[in-house]
């Protein structure tokens, strides 16, 4: 059997995103405890995917970047995608293939299995290589309990949830290589992407930023959400508005905002929780996170038993008073 | 025009999940099952759908054990006019239940008089497992086209239009039918049960037949409870507390 795992990149408006290089650093490392060697394919239209490659993902550590390119491979051609990526990992035979769990990735990895008639895990936040098996560890019921699972066969494909796994650089020049298409051409028979509608201000995904300032209940109406807003803005372009189900309930705030089990699950570096009291199904959506930081007029709340740091006060105080300090720190730096 | 509907039921999200010592599941004594609320807006969507269109049934398909009958009576007590329950044990392995649930589309289809469904819809994922994978695997078995996580739906000539939910706004898409779609909250805000409604699906039809069982691809080794986050501090009270909450953020957690 092969020891070789595949990572798959992300391209974002045309360019390498971040996350493709969390998970070239997982493949590299399943690939190093598997005694194989670690590739990383790209795919987009001619032009977009080759340029990415040499930008940005043979600096990754990978043995080899594979360019896919083909006018069918634009963006938001999901079957495209799928179809290319699935002929490629036939083709050249992988022990495991490394997707991101990004909304575009869990978008394209059940159409990649499928075609390759193959299980997927989703979202697994460890991943490792264990005496030749894979074993990747996984929430579920968004958070609240962890299952160990264990991928059958090969290849074992696996999303990993973004943010989770710390990235490194290995000095490594990479072979970037070109592959055929495939069957990309065509796969999106009867599926049409028309146009996009911009949301306003909701550039980064709440499931994907690296600080998010949540807001509920506590915030008393939508009018209120500019203090969170000046409070992201501070924490600089890495940082991203969430919400309780309260609040998104109560049509105050999108849904794509919600952390939470009828939300999205999040696991930024740090959390701010404001004005949000802890119910149960909020603190399973975000009890990952790196530091937890929780401001509530009441002591009591629930929220204050998975902070690592809270404030009790009136959050219409203390959230300005937050963007100050950090704009303080920040220029006290520039 | 015909709307099937793949649903799910699993653990209320108010559930506090308990694992027995040792087990690789959760203890099912005492918790309380519902529809998976994506499954729901995928119901209401079916629903609204059917209703505009001014004619053809809602179907609403579950792959589960003998207590999914409840669920299903509760999705006909909404207004769905027939259920199938394909008996079995799902596991976490969306790959197996996607082959389940294709051959369940394919039989019903085989036995439907005149036309097939125009559209088979699934909530964007179950909040039991998460996997988020089951559709659009569906989908790629019928040789569909597929579009996840759609918030909105118009219904045009042969066509579907679908307003995606993706980073920083709604992506369109057209596709031709049939096809295949999971839906995310958005228009579709489901609606209650009337009294009626509840005593007319008694009388609704409710097909059980025995699925294959399907081979997990998918071991599941252990099932635990994340680890307890360790005691945090309140830092103190008030505004004045703030530039102490940040100094700590930047000098003891190193997260600024």
């Amino acid at each position: 059997m092969t020891k070789n795992v595949l990572a798959v990149a992300e391209l974002k408006a045309g360019r390498v995103a971040g996350v493709s290089n969390e998970v070239a650093t997982v493949a590299r490392k399943l690939a190093d405890g598997l005694g194989g060697s670690a590739d990383i394919v790209v795919a987009g239209k001619p032009g977009t995917a080759a340029e990415a490659a040499v930008e940005g993902l043979a600096a990754y550590g990978t043995e080899r970047v594979r360019v896919i390119e083909s006018e069918a491979l634009g963006p938001g051609c999901v079957g495209a995608h799928a179809a290319a990526v699935a002929d490629h990992v036939a083709d050249a035979g992988y022990r495991a293939v490394v997707f991101p769990a990004t909304t575009a990735g869990k978008d394209l990895a059940p159409r990649v299995a499928a075609k390759l008639k193959r299980p997927l895990l989703t979202d697994a936040t460890e991943l490792e290589a264990v005496d030749g098996e894979i074993v990747a560890t996984r929430p579920v019921f968004a958070g609240k309990a962890l299952a160990k699972v264990r991928p059958l066969g090969a290849p074992a494909l696996v999303s990993i949830r973004p943010n989770v796994f710390a990235t490194s650089v290995r000095q490594a020049t990479a072979v970037v290589e070109t592959v055929d298409a495939g069957q990309a051409a065509g796969a999106d028979g009867g599926y049409r992407v028309q146009g996009f509608e911009a949301a306003e201000g909701a550039a980064l995904d709440v499931s994907e930023a690296a600080v998010v300032v949540s807001g509920g209940r506590g915030m008393k109406g939508p009018e209120n959400w500019g203090l969170l807003e000046d409070l992201r803005d501070a924490l600089g372009e890495t940082a991203a508005l969430g919400a309780s189900r309260a609040v998104v309930d109560a049509g105050w705030r999108p849904h794509s905002e919600q952390v939470g089990q009828t939300g999205k699950t999040v696991t930024p570096k740090l959390y701010f929780a404001l004005g949000i009291s802890g119910a149960i199904q909020h603190l399973a959506g975000m009890r990952t996170s790196g530091v937890v930081v929780a401001v509530n007029r009441d002591r009591d709340a629930p929220i204050f038993g998975v902070a690592d740091y809270g404030i009790v006060g009136d959050v219409f105080e203390v959230a300005p008073a937050l963007a100050d300090a950090v704009r303080t720190l920040r220029e006290g730096e520039s | 025009m015909n709307v099937l509907v793949c649903a799910k039921r699993v653990p209320d999200t108010e559930t506090r999940i308990r694992i027995a010592d040792g087990a690789a599941e959760i203890d099912r004594t005492g918790v309380k099952y519902v529809l998976s609320p994506y499954d729901e807006f995928a119901l209401e969507a079916a629903l609204q759908l059917v209703e505009g269109a001014g004619g053809g049934k809602v179907v609403v398909l579950t792959f589960g054990s003998e207590d999914a009958k409840e669920a299903l009576r509760s999705a006909l007590a909404l207004g769905a006019h027939e259920a199938v329950l394909l008996k079995g044990e799902p596991t976490m392995d969306g790959w197996a239940t996607a082959q389940v649930l294709a051959a369940g589309i394919d039989d019903w289809e085989a036995g439907a008089e005149g036309e097939p469904p125009a559209l088979v819809l699934f909530g964007v994922k179950a909040v039991d497992d998460d996997q988020q994978q089951v559709g659009p695997m569906v989908a790629e078995i019928l040789g569909r086209p597929c579009a996840t996580a759609v918030a909105e739906m118009t219904l045009g000539d042969g066509v579907v239009e679908c307003k995606r939910a993706v980073e920083g706004g709604r992506e369109r898409v057209e596709m031709d039918l049939p096809a295949v779609a999971t839906i995310t909250k958005g228009r579709y805000e489901p609606r209650y049960a009337s009294l009626r409604g509840i005593m007319a699906a008694k009388r609704k039809p409710l097909v059980e037949k025995d699925a294959p069982a399907p081979v997990s691809g998918l071991v599941v080794e252990a099932l635990e409870h994340p680890p307890a986050r360790p005691e945090g501090r309140i830092v103190g009270e008030g505004p004045s507390a703030a530039p102490e909450l940040v100094r700590l953020l930047r000098e003891e957690a190193k997260v600024l």
